[in-house]
């Protein structure tokens, strides 16, 4: 998560006020990768004097998503949710509560779930991000999306695919879930309508099913 | 039934109608390729931000937007609340911003420089004594029947009296209000609005722009909504920031997107009146209600919000009640599913299940007796439903009298209520097309709110006409197509499958008429079957689908169906109960949820699988405001603390305990055809869940969330007792 050292030096904004978006999306800009640290940050160098600063004017910023490189130009405080979304008009990741708590913007950076409204764009770059629309390629369905389909784990859907994200995630790295391990993976989503009855079953359905078949703990 | 010309299959005789069929969108949905509003953007789009007053009563004093107008990339400003105004709630716009991006849209907001003139506000309505004395009271209706001060006097009565109540909470739409706006040309305006409401929106916005001498007709206006992420009864509009993006598309002379931010929808855009009240209620021995007194009081924001029906549902003969609205600058109020409902509920439930405590009476017997107090319609429902969940609780096995005595910290309870709602079927419109191709589509301005709507209609046009499901292309999410009811109270699913159903059999019998002379029948001999138009007399006569529909030639039939219309296809009126089974730390003051039962009524079901999300999803949202929820407002500052999702807390995937739902159909229920469920099981989980805890520890913990630290402070207050 370094930042490329030959940017340009700007000079700062006039403000009228710090706000608490300048400064979180302002920290991650210094603060080499830190927004990253616990969940992609494996192998980021710590944040160092030569790390220096870019922005706050646009910079050219290359995001590979879905295996897509795509190269354009945003303020460094532009968040990974926002560039997706409103840049790139990848939208199946939904920008919620936009501080880190729903999860509903949930993507993955090589191959780890992350909240994409808390991660700037700038520090997504080298990294392979992974949208829903990643997972869905050529339209087919993916075992977790059939198991949601299957078993209602969805009404208004805005929750959906962060929960989809959140789930695929998680049964990649966890083959065997007890019910009570999968509940604390699921717990940083939010649903409103109250499909996590759905949900629970839609996963016990897909741990199964990526298992080829075979009986998990739950 | 089968007199009229328009009905629902016999039991025997449906396909699809009352099976589990997964949800049409459901593919789109957990693909991600759903499109919401949020997600639209029409090429050039700009970003919309508010300039949001942070008083809760405040006159604006100077207003410069000079600096905010210079910042390259801002695009049009415009003045909601010109020097002057007085602004009622915080977080309501002074001023809105359309911009390139988001973040240049942010700093034009923070240029604007707004000086306010802070007036007295009021924002917590707890203490009715405290905004009496603010003058911020108003008479919220009262009314008495039989003669309850003799009633209460009668030495043979037992009386139990307490106090219960419910704060106010949010809608906290994941999908946050808000609208896509662009002008294709000088006159037209095309809308995509996060609603409830696709057929209402043309003339909401037509009837806005107007107001600010914007000059355009409705009928130039196209409301497109196929997705929405949440409402509950907060999005039957475009609002007045619809109205503001519009008017900033104009301006600047490109597609505007407002949707608000995470803090402004949880300040301002819907909250659930709260309801506070002091009740007496009295029975005889045997448990036979005789008298009901309440005087409650709750906030609505600046206006009067109506008050909780009490008492709810069972009404005793000798009764009085009163209510008193507190007005208060706290945003405004909007429906939250199943309105006043949930307040009415907890209030009375609660009473009722502390009398049941000391007449030393099982609640369900309590209940049971006092049936014939409900309206008619629901007394057998609510005997059948008592006893089904009961028996699904094993509650002669589990309950028992109030406070858990067995040793150690986790203490277990379970209670009872049981709610009603109407739900009858809102006046709907539909075109049912069946083209010489054998392809058949239905189109209705209807909405998908996540319930299942499109599904609900695709089975009863494909039931109708004998075709499998997947056969049918459902049509709605824009103003274009033939005006359908607001998707609010519950009245969608009986207002939809009612114009289709009307609408397939019109289609239908076109179809017959047409292919009758060819197969040498009467068209009454027909029927539609398996996707066969065939004899039903005589079953080799008959022909494929595709068959019969190319003997239209080159004409499509197209047949409207309407709702209301003629025949008895719905009805209004259904009931439910439900109990909550709970764990109370009285170490800690945690309440956990075991398991919730309810068994609900609904008429006639089109999608038992769509139908029991519904029922889950309301039990979630019950855990949710039961345990959880509540709209923090600072005195001092006049705002809210906690408008984010990290401490306007709604239930994780943990939290919410084992469900299990029983849909009460077949004979009794099924005859009275389709009646809504979007409201009625949101209604009981806080009075379950309230009586269970109180159950469990032997005290009632008086007002919703049940928090630790009220749970902690009953327990106290009850030790002390």
């Amino acid at each position: 998560m370094r930042r490329k050292k030959d940017r340009p030096r700007k000079a700062g904004p006039e403000k009228s006020a710090l706000t608490r978006r300048d400064f979180l999306k302002g920290a991650g800009v210094t603060v080499s990768g830190g927004l990253l640290v616990g969940s992609t940050a494996a192998g980021a160098a710590p944040p160092g004097p030569e790390a220096g600063f870019v922005g706050p004017g646009a910079v050219p910023v290359t995001l590979r998503v879905n295996g897509k490189v795509h190269k354009m130009n945003l303020e460094p405080r532009v968040t990974l949710l926002d560039a997706l979304r409103d840049r790139l008009f990848i939208t199946g990741s939904k920008k919620v509560c936009d501080r880190a708590t729903c999860g509903s913007c949930t993507v993955m950076i090589d191959r780890k779930p992350v909240y994409a409204c808390t991660v700037l764009a700038i520090e997504a770059e080298g990294h392979n991000i992974t949208t829903i629309e990643g997972l869905a390629a050529e339209g087919k369905l993916t075992p977790v999306m059939e198991a949601f389909v299957n078993h209602d784990a969805q009404q208004c859907g805005f929750c959906t695919p962060g929960f989809v994200m959140a789930c695929t995630a998680y049964l990649e790295r966890e083959k065997n879930p007890t019910m009570e391990e999968m509940e604390k993976n699921l717990g940083g989503n939010i649903c409103r309508c109250g499909t996590y009855w759905g949900i629970r079953h839609a996963v016990v359905e897909a741990a199964n099913g990526m298992k080829g078949g075979a009986h998990g703990n739950m | 039934m089968a007199t009229c010309k328009y009905d629902w299959p016999p039991e025997g005789e449906r396909e699809l109608i009352g099976k589990r069929i997964e949800r049409l969108d459901g593919p789109e949905k957990s693909s991600g390729r759903a499109q919401y509003t949020y997600d639209t953007n029409p090429p050039g789009r700009l970003i919309a931000k508010l300039c949001s007053c942070p008083h809760a009563h405040a006159k604006v004093t100077s207003l410069d937007i000079s600096a905010a107008q210079k910042l390259p990339g801002v695009k049009a400003i415009l003045v909601v609340h010109p020097v002057g105004d007085e602004i009622q709630w915080a977080g309501d716009e002074v001023a809105v911003v359309a911009a390139t991006t988001e973040e240049i849209a942010e700093d034009a907001v923070r240029l604007i420089k707004v000086e306010y003139e802070q007036l007295p506000h009021l924002v917590r309505e707890e203490d009715l004594k405290a905004a009496e004395a603010a003058g911020r009271t108003k008479d919220g209706g009262e009314q008495t029947a039989g003669d309850p001060a003799k009633a209460f006097e009668d030495p043979d009565t037992v009386v139990s009296e307490g106090f219960y109540g419910l704060p106010v909470i949010t809608h906290c739409c994941l999908e946050s209000h808000g609208n896509v706006v662009e002008w294709p040309d000088a006159k037209s305006v095309r809308i995509w609005s996060s609603t409830q409401n696709v057929s209402g929106g043309p003339g909401q916005l037509g009837q806005g722009l107007r107001l600010k001498k914007v000059d355009v007709e409705d009928n130039n206006i196209e409301t497109i909504c196929n997705y929405i992420g949440g409402g509950f009864g907060s999005k039957f509009s475009p609002d007045r920031w619809g109205i503001e993006a519009a008017q900033l598309s104009k301006m600047a002379g490109a597609p505007v997107r407002l949707m608000l931010d995470r803090n402004t929808e949880l300040e301002m855009a819907g909250a659930r009146p709260s309801a506070y009240a002091k009740v007496r209620v009295a029975a005889r021995k045997d448990g036979t209600l005789t008298a009901w007194d309440s005087d409650s009081w709750g906030t609505g924001g600046p206006g009067p919000a109506g008050h909780p029906p009490l008492p709810y549902v069972i009404e005793p003969p000798n009764r009085h009640w009163k209510h008193t609205a507190v007005l208060t600058n706290i945003g405004e109020a909007r429906a939250w599913r199943a309105p006043n409902h949930p307040q009415g509920c907890l209030i009375t439930m609660a009473a009722l299940d502390d009398l049941a405590h000391k007449l030393q009476m099982d609640p369900i017997e309590l209940l049971q007796k006092n049936v014939n107090l409900a309206p008619e319609v629901l007394r057998k429902p609510y005997s059948e439903e008592l006893v089904k969940a009961a028996e699904l609780a094993d509650w002669k096995k589990n309950w028992h009298p109030r406070g858990d005595k067995t040793s150690g910290p986790i203490k277990r309870g379970m209670g009872v209520s049981l709610h009603t709602w109407g739900g009858r079927g809102h006046n709907s419109t539909c075109n049912v097309m069946i083209r010489p191709d054998g392809s058949v589509s239905v189109q209705l301005g209807s909405q998908d709110l996540g319930t299942g709507t499109r599904t609900v209609i695709a089975i009863t046009v494909a039931e109708t006409l004998g075709l499998p499901i997947d056969a049918v292309k459902v049509e709605i999410g824009t103003s274009k197509y033939p005006p359908s009811g607001a998707s609010g109270g519950s009245t969608t699913v009986g207002g939809v499958s009612n114009s289709t159903r009307r609408g397939a059999i019109d289609a239908r019998d076109e179809l017959f008429a047409a292919v009758a002379p060819s197969l040498g029948v009467q068209p009454a001999d027909l029927e539609a079957r398996n996707g066969k138009i065939q004899a039903k007399s005589d079953a080799s006569k008959s022909l494929t689908w595709k068959q019969a529909c190319a003997k239209l030639g080159v004409k499509t039939i197209q047949a409207t169906g309407k709702n209301p219309g003629p025949c008895h296809l719905g009805d209004s009126g259904v009931g439910g109960v439900q109990i909550a089974d709970v764990s109370v730390d009285i170490e800690t003051g945690r309440v956990k949820i075991n398991r919730i039962i309810a068994a609900q009524d609904c008429g006639l079901i089109i999608d038992v699988k769509t139908a029991e999300s519904q029922v889950f999803g309301a039990l979630i949202m019950g855990v949710c405001y039961a345990l959880f929820e509540q709209k923090v407002m600072d005195e001092t500052l006049g705002v809210m603390l906690n408008p984010n999702m990290e401490f306007y807390k709604l239930a994780t995937i943990g939290d919410i305990g084992e469900f299990v739902v029983h849909m009460m159909t077949g004979p009794g229920y099924d005859e009275r055809g389709v009646i809504g469920l979007g409201e009625p099981p949101v209604v009981s989980p806080g009075a379950a869940i309230s009586n269970a805890v109180a159950n469990a520890i032997g005290v009632r913990v008086p007002t919703l969330p049940l928090t630790p630290d009220k749970v902690l402070a009953a327990l106290e207050k009850g030790a002390m007792a």
